[in-house]
């Protein structure tokens, strides 16, 4: 009987024990590269003395934003285990439809909606190259890459459209209780991505998908329209960014505009440990890597590291930082 | 020929421990193996067999205290480089060929002949030659390894053993996939490596096979070594005593009454075919009865169950249910409709190991718990995961671990729960129990004969004769795409392991008693 109740108490306590377990990995997971931003912030503060400013986190948190939010639609689209290499492009050309919009008398907040509604259907374009026709992701995306880097350039006669006297200005510009209007679209973003993520049918039929698409399949979940929406998402999010960059800028230019911006947003979310082989990740997570993305880049200039130099540290922090996290991911999976 | 026990052991692990964050996998575990011995190792899933067999092959390290000893020798084994030098193989039950290249290739895989920087495909394959023909191969060493049956890939893994001079063999539950004919093929390979003087560790959870083969078999339950029996001490009740720790006196348990709880025909299918694997099946199910589809690996079960789930496109057919047709050519269909499929490969294509308990239990109702806008009822999926949970008494910390990381009978309770989640009106089950340890194996008959008795048609399809006698209230048998008979329910013919076999060989028609 004693024997039984201290057997039992032994059995609990292992139990209490692998709990613990799960919630140290669960946290490590959550936190991800947290650690890798703070030291980052603190190494480059410690080197310019003015990084942690007020001004200069205002200017850092800009610069991450519009990246968050393409972050934000390649989150979702690397956890269905696909990628999408067109935002940049999409993004050039719905802040040309955003500037050409706003030219309109009298109704020049229309550039918002159409730009919007430009990138929604590239973005649905993609999906159901994926969705229906069935083309692997890299080689849609890849295509919709060029070809509307094309339309981009089509769309302002190969010319970079003016206004200024941009009736959304605001959004590039202005501030909203003392924080820049595109830092509140950011987080927005990530928010609204969280929540579709976390606390919808529709999130966890994408983890889901990107899981095991075939169990997914027999289970009745409509895989095409899980695509559809990963995609038209990106797409939405990309237009978001053309009004953003077009806000900021007052003009848009097909040609220059969004330039290798998907491999920044790529690298975001790779940095905060999505699987590259989908369902596994987190929006947190993406967002820490847009901000250790702009955190570089801006104290790299902060410390007056040539531009040569910048690229060559951006690409080892961010080869660096993954492989440490699959290391310490392993570690934990394994042992 | 089977082990002296004054010869050398070709293999000796003493002390063997093994702890996981949390975990202790294996507690002080030993396990001898003789040279020209078949040794079985046998353990409920989550008992340490695997964890065992990986420590061999270094693919986990053992914690310090214990020893390995081959041929007397004590060796430390620090990767799979070092097992594989040292003599040790292992043929996986997820087999670990590259299906893109021929058998040579394969064979040959990353100790590649050259001459002058040119892989020398003609002694490469005149070498393999030699050891196919040895183990009485119907292929050639330049067959590519896709074009081959799941058997014949076996084979591959056991030439490429046998070629690197491996002595110890460690075979992982081997004849899951294999039909019964090539079982018997499997086995009399074994025997000549026996004969051949190599030591094969055979893990498996069948225990015919083990009567059949073993020379000696060791048991683990809960990571810790409970002992080892001579061939002539194997008896069933023994070897469930030691594996389960307690009797299990009514294993198949089926309280329903066959013929009273049986209802009405709830489920019809007709004239189902796919063009190729499944031709004109039709069959009816009832309320309240255990429909098992019997016949042999490859001969259209799994098939047909995935044509009347809409999974896959079908040629002709109707299916039926409560007498008027339905449209199911998708699976959403089916399960909108009260028709739910358990599929036989529970990883591949039934679990999200990367989900959580919860998440994989709720994953087909979540759009009928939710809220306005498809947003999730998180309180109401916790609750329902945590009854599942008591309900299937499945194993687990909480309902937020991953599935992944729980035992194979675990895993298949909580695939269970979740179609269960969606109050199913006919269940098709396809190999309920594979790679299933009997605990939970008993566990998954209690659930089936609940439903029974709840009024759910069953239909099960199993390649575990015993199985099917012991649950079935009815069976079919098919045969290359075809239903070719039927035993028990109103045709008076007995529910035999005779029976079924004769018709699913075509050796005969079972009449009423005939022989």
């Amino acid at each position: 009987m004693s024997q039984e109740t201290s057997s039992a108490a032994a059995l609990s306590s292992e139990k209490a024990a692998a709990n613990r377990q799960i919630l140290i990995q669960q946290i490590i997971r959550t936190v991800g590269m947290l650690p890798i931003l703070i030291l980052l912030g603190i190494a480059f503060q410690l080197m310019s003395g003015r990084f942690f400013s007020p001004q200069n986190l205002s200017i850092v948190t800009q610069q991450a934003s519009i990246n968050t939010v393409l972050a934000c639609g390649m989150t979702a689209v690397i956890l269905t285990g696909g990628i999408d290499l067109s935002v940049g492009s999409i993004l050039a050309a719905s802040a040309m439809v955003a500037v050409i919009g706003s030219l309109i008398p009298d109704m020049g907040m229309i550039g918002i909606p159409l730009a919007l509604f430009a990138g929604l259907v590239f973005g649905l374009i993609n999906g159901s190259l994926v969705a229906f026709i069935g083309l692997p992701p890299f080689i849609s995306t890849l295509g919709s890459l060029t070809a509307v880097r094309g339309v981009a350039r089509l769309l302002g006669g190969d010319t970079t459209v003016f206004n200024s006297h941009l009736p959304f200005a605001f959004i590039g510009n202005g501030y909203i209780f003392g924080i820049p209007w595109l830092v509140v679209i950011a987080f927005l973003s990530v928010i609204v991505t969280w929540i579709i993520l976390r606390r919808t049918v529709l999130g966890v039929h994408i983890y889901a998908t990107g899981g095991n698409e075939s169990a997914a399949r027999l289970s009745g979940i409509k895989v095409w329209a899980v695509f559809l929406f990963v995609y038209g998402f990106s797409g939405l999010m990309a237009g978001l960014g053309g009004v953003m960059s077009a806000a900021r800028l007052f003009a848009a230019n097909g040609t220059q505009l969004g330039q290798s911006y998907e491999l920044d947003a790529i690298a975001a979310v790779i940095l905060g440990g999505t699987s590259f082989t989908g369902g596994v990740g987190s929006i947190w997570g993406t967002l820490i890597g847009a901000l250790i993305i702009a955190v570089l880049s801006n104290g790299l200039v902060l410390v007056g590291v040539s531009d040569i130099w910048q690229y060559i540290i951006k690409g080892l922090v961010i080869i660096i930082a993954v492989a440490l996290d699959r290391v310490r991911s392993q570690g934990g999976a394994r042992t | 020929m089977p082990s002296a026990p004054e010869q050398t052991p070709i293999l000796e692990m003493r002390g063997i421990t093994k702890t996981f964050p949390g975990v202790k996998a294996l507690a002080g575990v030993e396990l001898t193996v003789y040279p020209g011995e078949v040794h079985a190792l046998m353990g409920e899933n989550g008992a340490g067999k695997s964890t065992l067999m990986k420590i061999l092959s270094g693919a986990y390290r053992a914690d310090p205290g214990g020893e390995i000893r081959i041929n007397g020798e004590v060796i430390h084994i620090d990767g799979p480089l070092s097992a594989k030098t040292k003599g040790i193989a292992v043929i996986y039950q997820e087999l670990s060929l590259s299906p893109n290249l021929t058998v040579a290739e394969n064979i040959y895989l990353g100790r590649e002949l050259s001459v002058g920087g040119q892989v020398d495909r003609v002694r490469m394959r005149a070498e393999c030659k030699g050891v196919l023909d040895r183990l009485g191969a119907s292929f050639g060493p330049a067959t590519i390894v896709s074009t081959l049956s799941i058997a014949e890939r076996q084979m591959v893994e056991i030439a490429r053993a046998i070629h690197a001079n491996a002595r110890i063999l460690v075979m992982d539950e081997p004849t899951t996939a294999l039909s019964s004919r090539e079982t018997d093929k499997l086995f009399d390979l074994i025997r000549t490596l026996r004969a051949d003087g190599l030591a094969i560790i055979y893990i498996s959870h069948r225990m015919a096979e083990v009567y059949e083969l073993a020379d000696r078999c060791s048991v683990l339950r809960d990571g810790a070594y409970v002992g080892t029996l001579l061939r002539d001490e194997l008896k069933a009740e023994t070897l469930v005593k030691m594996m389960v720790g307690r009797d299990l006196s009514k294993f198949y348990k089926k309280d329903h009454d066959a013929q009273g709880s049986r209802g009405e025909v709830i489920l019809s299918v007709r004239d189902m075919s796919d063009g190729h694997r499944v031709r004109g099946c039709s069959f009816d199910l009832h309320r309240g009865e255990v429909l098992c589809l019997a016949g042999l690996v490859g001969s259209g079960r799994t098939e047909l169950a995935r044509l009347i789930y809409g999974a896959d496109g079908r040629k002709s057919g109707t299916v039926l249910l409560d007498g008027k047709p339905i449209d199911v050519h998708r699976p959403i269909q089916a399960v909108d409709s009260g028709i739910v499929y358990l599929t036989e490969d529970r990883k591949g294509q039934g679990l999200f190991l990367d989900m959580t308990v919860q998440e994989n239990i709720n994953l087909q109702v979540i759009g009928r718990d939710a809220r306005r806008g498809g947003v999730l009822d998180l309180r109401k999926a916790r609750s329902r995961a945590l009854d599942a949970i008591k309900a299937l008494s499945i194993r687990v910390a909480g309902p937020v671990v991953e599935v992944g990381s729980l035992s194979g009978g675990n895993q298949q309770k909580v695939l269970l729960s979740r179609l269960l989640e969606t109050r199913p009106r006919v269940l098709i089950l396809d190999e309920p129990t594979r790679g299933v340890d009997i605990g939970a194996k008993s566990e998954i008959y209690r659930i089936i004969d609940d439903l029974v008795k709840a009024g759910v048609g069953v239909l099960v399809i199993s390649s575990e004769m015993p199985e099917v006698v012991g649950i079935a209230d009815r069976v079919l048998v098919m045969r290359e795409g075809y239903i070719v008979g039927e035993v028990g329910g109103t045709t008076g013919i007995a529910i035999t392991q005779e029976n079924i076999i004769a018709l699913a060989a075509g050796l005969a028609h079972p009449s009423a008693p005939a022989a």
